[in-house]
């Protein structure tokens, strides 16, 4: 029960002064949240006029990046953020999802709490320290190993093309993969675990196997949760930078090869805005920080939703 | 009605293969963990902790700037987010109407869910651009965006469990509604408020991304906050991407540090939290 429940309850007198004091500083504290989510649009919104005005829609439809000639055509940028993150995607979440499912459904209790600890472990490495080890181990491997063998027998697709450099496109992939796997798993665990045990027992006790319980009765029950648990990872992946930065070999180009080097919005920003010296390269990266912002803002806020909507409906409203 | 083989010889393959997922999940934990220890210890000497970094071409040196760095950096975030993320979830548990809270709560969910390097961009337009430098303050201001929301929700769950029955002993008693939330709620509650700000910590102690254009890194000494400064993160990152076989060194331990760092808190956090249940 609330403060303010019981005291509507008990009708306890307010507006004493240390109370109407002490209540202002936690509403002014409070609020402050909304502060800053407007301040932070706003200020994305105005410091990008400039370039918006210059460049219109060809900002988003150029392929040409030229801050000495001040064109500034961030397409490159935008498919390389999206095909690095949704490749990602696709290969994380059947992983995420299954072993989600194996954590709380087939697992003995002890080695499921053991695995769920570890994957919370993983999401909390910091994003650097997957991109040092992405760039000093991993790389070099897929240089040597991995990338002539896609060469040598898959090479007849377009998208396994050119030459082995290691810091590539499927280098982010892998590294993202990687990244998001904890966090879609760690999410879909929660939403799995809030199946309601009868749901569970009642196909059980039909004769259903633990497959057919876990499709008939868990997996449908969790749907738009897991979904929200992807959607989140999506939000994650495309708004990562230190570590995609540092495998992603930084070239602005745009080609189906997911051997070549490309570039992604958050990596631009990150190599690009403390050099840039003239208003309107600043205010160009301002722009791809916008779009990142309202992507990341619409994701965000699928996500919770349908988050929400799983473990509401459990706690009936509670939280 | 299929045969009762068909559908055992299903469950079987599924379960194999979600034991596979599984598996797979950790495969990428454990190298990491293995080179991070294996190229960390080997990299790792007292003057790693002692020393600055050097210049290119010599050999050792260390990060002592970078921790001394982060560490200033980190205690002036938690001052500027402690009180907001705390106050503001006392207003959410104990004060707020339902529709406000839900606003404030999407708010916060939203805000934690945005790219860090868009909160570096926004520290560095309202701080660096009128400050006319990079700072040490704007690099702590952005870590601290970043570390409100994480406090606001965690202590708001916690605020929550308190039983509604201390609060009306308290008030019973004659005890002003105001320190009632400070000494009674907010107090059995500190625990679990506790293991959401070392949550909060150990999420912004390894953040790199809203540094790079506000506290810049330093390869000195330096206490002005007005200053640029180092950040072991950052430093990290600098090293990582270098072409030198030393600097690459400096980087292995300042990883084995940082994670190290890391896993304490997240431990400690565990801690707090597991004392809480039992209680």
């Amino acid at each position: 029960m609330s403060q303010a429940a019981i005291t509507s309850r008990w009708k306890i007198k307010t507006g004493l002064n240390g109370d109407f004091i002490f209540k202002g500083i936690t509403v002014l504290f409070a609020f402050s949240i909304l502060v800053i989510l407007f301040l932070m649009i706003y200020e994305m919104v105005e410091q990008s006029l400039p370039s918006m005005a210059k460049s219109g829609w060809r900002f988003i439809t150029d392929q040409n990046w030229d801050a000495v000639q001040e064109e500034f055509g961030a397409l490159p940028y935008i498919y390389g953020s999206v095909v690095s993150s949704i490749l990602a995607l696709a290969l994380a979440t059947p992983l995420s999802v299954g072993s989600a499912i194996f954590i709380t459904e087939i697992a003995p209790k002890r080695l499921g709490a053991v695995m769920a600890s570890l994957v919370e472990l993983l999401a909390a490495i910091p994003s650097v320290i997957y991109g040092l080890w992405g760039v000093l181990v991993m790389a070099p491997w897929l240089q040597s190993t991995v990338q002539p063998f896609l060469i040598d027998h898959f090479g007849f697709l377009p998208f396994f093309q050119g030459a082995p450099y290691g810091v590539s496109m499927l280098a982010a992939i892998f590294i993202l993969m990687i990244m998001v796997v904890p966090i879609i798993t760690s999410i879909s665990r929660e939403v799995l675990l809030a199946v309601p045990r009868s749901q569970k027992e009642a196909a059980i006790a039909l004769g259903a196997t633990r497959w057919e319980m876990i499709r008939m009765a868990v997996l449908p029950y969790g749907r738009s949760g897991i979904l929200g648990a992807v959607i989140l990872g999506m939000g994650r992946a495309i708004g990562e930078t230190m570590a995609v930065t540092m495998v992603i070999g930084n070239t602005p180009q745009i080609s189906l090869s997911l051997l070549s080097p490309a570039y992604t919005m958050p990596s631009v920003i990150a190599n690009e805005f403390a050099e840039a010296t003239s208003k309107i390269h600043s205010s160009a990266l301002m722009e791809i920080g916008l779009i990142l912002l309202v992507v990341t803002l619409i994701i965000n806020a699928m996500a919770r939703l349908l988050i929400w909507s799983v473990t509401r409906r459990q706690s009936g409203g509670g939280r | 009605m299929k045969s009762v083989i068909l559908r055992k010889g299903a469950n079987m393959a599924m379960t194999g293969l979600m034991l596979a997922a599984a598996l797979a999940v950790l495969v990428p934990l454990v190298l990491i963990f293995v080179h991070i220890i294996k190229m960390g210890l080997s990299s790792i000497s007292l003057d790693f902790f002692t020393q600055i970094p050097k210049p290119t071409g010599e050999t050792g040196g260390g990060m002592a700037n970078g921790m001394a760095g982060s560490a200033v950096m980190i205690a002036l975030a938690s001052i500027i987010g402690l009180p907001i993320g705390i106050f503001g979830a006392i207003y959410l548990s104990e004060y707020g109407g339902s529709r406000i809270s839900t606003v404030i709560r999407f708010a916060a969910d939203v805000l934690a869910g945005i790219p860090s390097i868009i909160t570096g961009m926004v520290a560095y337009t309202l701080l660096v651009v009128p400050m006319k430098g990079f700072s040490a303050l704007a690099g702590a201001v952005a870590l601290a965006m970043i570390m409100i929301p994480i406090i606001l929700r965690t202590t708001e769950e916690q605020l929550k469990m308190v039983p509604g029955s201390l609060r009306e002993a308290s008030l019973a008693l004659g005890v002003p509604l105001w320190r009632t939330s400070l000494k009674v709620t907010l107090r059995s509650a500190m625990t679990g408020v506790m293991t959401g700000v070392l949550l909060a910590i150990a999420r912004v102690a390894g953040e790199t991304a809203p540094l790079l254009f506000t506290a810049l890194g330093n390869q000195f000494w330096s206490s002005k906050l007005t200053a640029p400064m180092a950040a072991m993160p950052l430093q990290i990152f600098n090293f990582a991407i270098s072409p030198y076989e030393d600097w690459h060194r400096l980087a292995w331990a300042g990883a084995l540090v940082l994670v190290t760092i890391m896993f304490a808190l997240s431990l400690s956090a565990r801690y707090f939290g597991r004392s809480r249940q039992k209680n």
